[in-house]
């Protein structure tokens, strides 16, 4: 393989891992976002509990995290080519991603919520705040620098999935690792991916560190 | 009915714990009147704090009723309950300012909660910041301020959404004595100019002898003596009462127990017979001495009082003939009973 064939095959497969890690995150803090915040407000010291509700979704978010992600994703494969009519390529992956990631978000928002100070809650609550608002006005901003990083923290993780499922055909860089790097034995190529992959998650993170920084209000 | 602004009525508050139940307040019963600053005093544990949480139903009363301005609070929907919250504002001894607000954000909340429009809100908190002398400060961050300015912001945030009452939870007991003391100051003016009546949690006199007129004890989860600060300040009925009141330390150390336990007085003077040198007097047309345990001066609100504690003669006969001397000549003093001092020294 030319140096320019494998220059345009890593940029091809590069943007497809981007765009499973950025859709995956997307849509697992559109469903794991609003799961955490439940389980912050319905908790034992929450602002509204309710003991039922907590502890069943609190169940079935540690039961999808059990699961290690390749085991998921295989379960997972024949359902999601019955829905979205494909089991490979980046599309399918990325709606495993999505299951496997909520959950994992969903404790990470709720740890995220849980470290802001619960006398701000009280003061909020002892001004007439109702719960949407003090979800809005207190638990999400002042949590804010803390779920940023949880992002970041997510990121990492589904771009890191997102490479393993490479290898069941998903496309990305996974899979070129996977079929080149293993298959032919081209040690470079898979070298080179895993540079690519280093690389990557340095920037998502120097990304995140440097959105948090900016957006906490407490250090500056 | 509606001159008690707030009145608890047999209110009850127990804990489920791992160990079982815990009452933290029993049967309270209490009538603050508009106006009031009204200090709740008592060690840490006396259940003060549960106390002033159930005022705003930040704690649920297991029985009883808390009445707001006439009105039940108990047993109101959410929304009933938030409306009534604006009017009773709240400060707490860790400030609970949102850190991701600054100065201005922070007072702008209580508005925006309230859905006050825009421009008029930010008119009233740059107003409020002005009151609490922080002009300057509006764009700092929590992080930025001092504690005593971080207690002013709170304070401007308290009266944001004009209300009728403010909880002060241990609102001082973080700061040190000179903020305690323009912090008080401050909240003083805000009862006094604005008749916004004050509820204030403290386990320091200090706090009650510069801020409050009324008091009451509590120890246990119970209300052990209440009235005027002058009043319980001159004659202690309870022995709660007479520890927070009287000086600290001096007279009931160990050293001094070389003196006698008997016979031990303590004194109150203040502006009325503060001019004749009482004690003097009494000394050499009695012809038998005292000794001097403790003097100082204290101040109550406006007014300034003496306190002493004496250690009168040793013999019954003579002593009584002391009090008696005391007596008529008008001035206020309660015996320490000897128990009292001798399990002080023993604690």
């Amino acid at each position: 393989m030319s140096a320019h064939e494998l220059m345009s095959l890593l940029g091809q497969e590069s943007l497809a891992t981007l765009y499973m890690t950025f859709v995956g995150t997307l849509v697992a803090y559109l469903i794991g976002l609003p799961v955490g915040v439940s389980l912050v407000v319905t908790g034992p010291n929450g602002i509204k509990p309710r003991p039922v509700y907590n502890k069943v979704m609190g169940f079935i978010v540690n039961v999808i995290r059990s699961v290690p992600f390749l085991i998921l994703m295989i379960a997972l494969i024949p359902y999601i080519r019955k829905v979205i009519g494909t089991g490979i390529g980046p599309r399918a992956i990325t709606a495993a991603l999505i299951i496997a990631a909520a959950p994992f978000v969903a404790r990470l928002v709720e740890q995220s919520l849980l470290e802001v100070d619960p006398g701000v809650v009280e003061a909020a609550q002892a001004m007439g705040a109702s719960t949407l608002q003090i979800i809005w006005k207190v638990l999400l901003l002042e949590g804010r620098p803390s779920l940023i990083n949880g992002a970041a923290v997510t990121m990492i993780n589904i771009l890191g999935y997102s490479a393993m499922a490479g290898t069941l055909g998903g496309g990305g860089l996974g899979d070129i690792a996977i079929r080149y790097g293993l298959y032919r034995f081209q040690p470079t190529i898979m070298w080179i991916t895993i540079l690519v992959l280093i690389v990557l998650v340095q920037v998502l993170q120097e990304i995140g560190i440097r959105i948090v920084a900016k957006s906490d209000n407490r250090i500056n | 009915m509606a001159e008690h602004i707030i009145s608890l009525q047999g209110v009850t508050k127990e804990f489920d714990t791992k160990g079982g139940k815990v009452v933290a307040l029993k049967d309270i019963n209490l009538d603050i009147e508009k106006g009031d600053s009204y200090g709740i005093i008592g060690l840490s544990g006396a259940g003060k704090s549960t106390l002033v949480r159930t005022i705003n139903l930040l704690e649920q009363p297991t029985e009883g009723k808390v009445l707001f301005d006439g009105e039940s609070l108990t047993g109101l929907g959410n929304k009933d309950l938030n409306l009534n919250r604006r009017k009773i504002s709240m400060i707490f001894q860790q400030f609970n300012l949102l850190m991701q607000r600054d100065a201005l954000g922070n007072i702008l909340f209580p508005l925006e909660i309230a859905g006050a429009p825009k421009a008029e809100a930010l008119e009233k908190a740059k107003e409020l910041l002005k009151v609490v002398d922080l002009e300057d400060r509006a764009h700092s961050y929590p992080s930025q301020l001092s504690g005593g300015q971080k207690q002013r912001v709170a304070i401007a945030r308290a009266l944001a959404s004009d209300p009728e009452v403010i909880l002060c939870d241990e609102a001082t007991s973080a700061l040190d004595p000179k903020t305690t003391r323009s912090i008080l100051g401050l909240l003083r003016k805000i009862n006094e100019e604005r008749g916004i009546t004050l509820v204030v949690i403290t386990h320091e006199m200090e706090v009650i002898k510069q801020l409050c007129n009324k008091v009451a004890v509590i120890e246990n989860g119970e209300i052990v003596e209440r009235g005027e600060v002058q009043e319980i300040f001159k004659k202690p009925k309870t022995k709660a009462a007479r520890k927070l009141f009287f000086p600290d330390g001096d007279y009931r150390e160990k050293p001094l127990t070389k003196t006698s336990t008997k016979n031990r007085v303590r004194l109150v003077f203040d502006e009325a017979n503060a001019g004749e040198p009482i004690i003097a007097n009494m000394i050499m047309e009695l012809g038998a001495p005292v000794n001097f345990l403790y003097a100082n001066l204290d101040v109550l609100g406006e007014s300034q009082k003496g306190q002493m504690v004496l250690c009168l003669a040793a013999d019954k006969a003579t002593a009584d003939k002391q009090k008696a001397y005391l007596t008529a000549k008008g001035v206020e003093f309660i015996e320490i009973p000897e128990d009292e001092i001798e399990e002080e020294v023993t604690e």
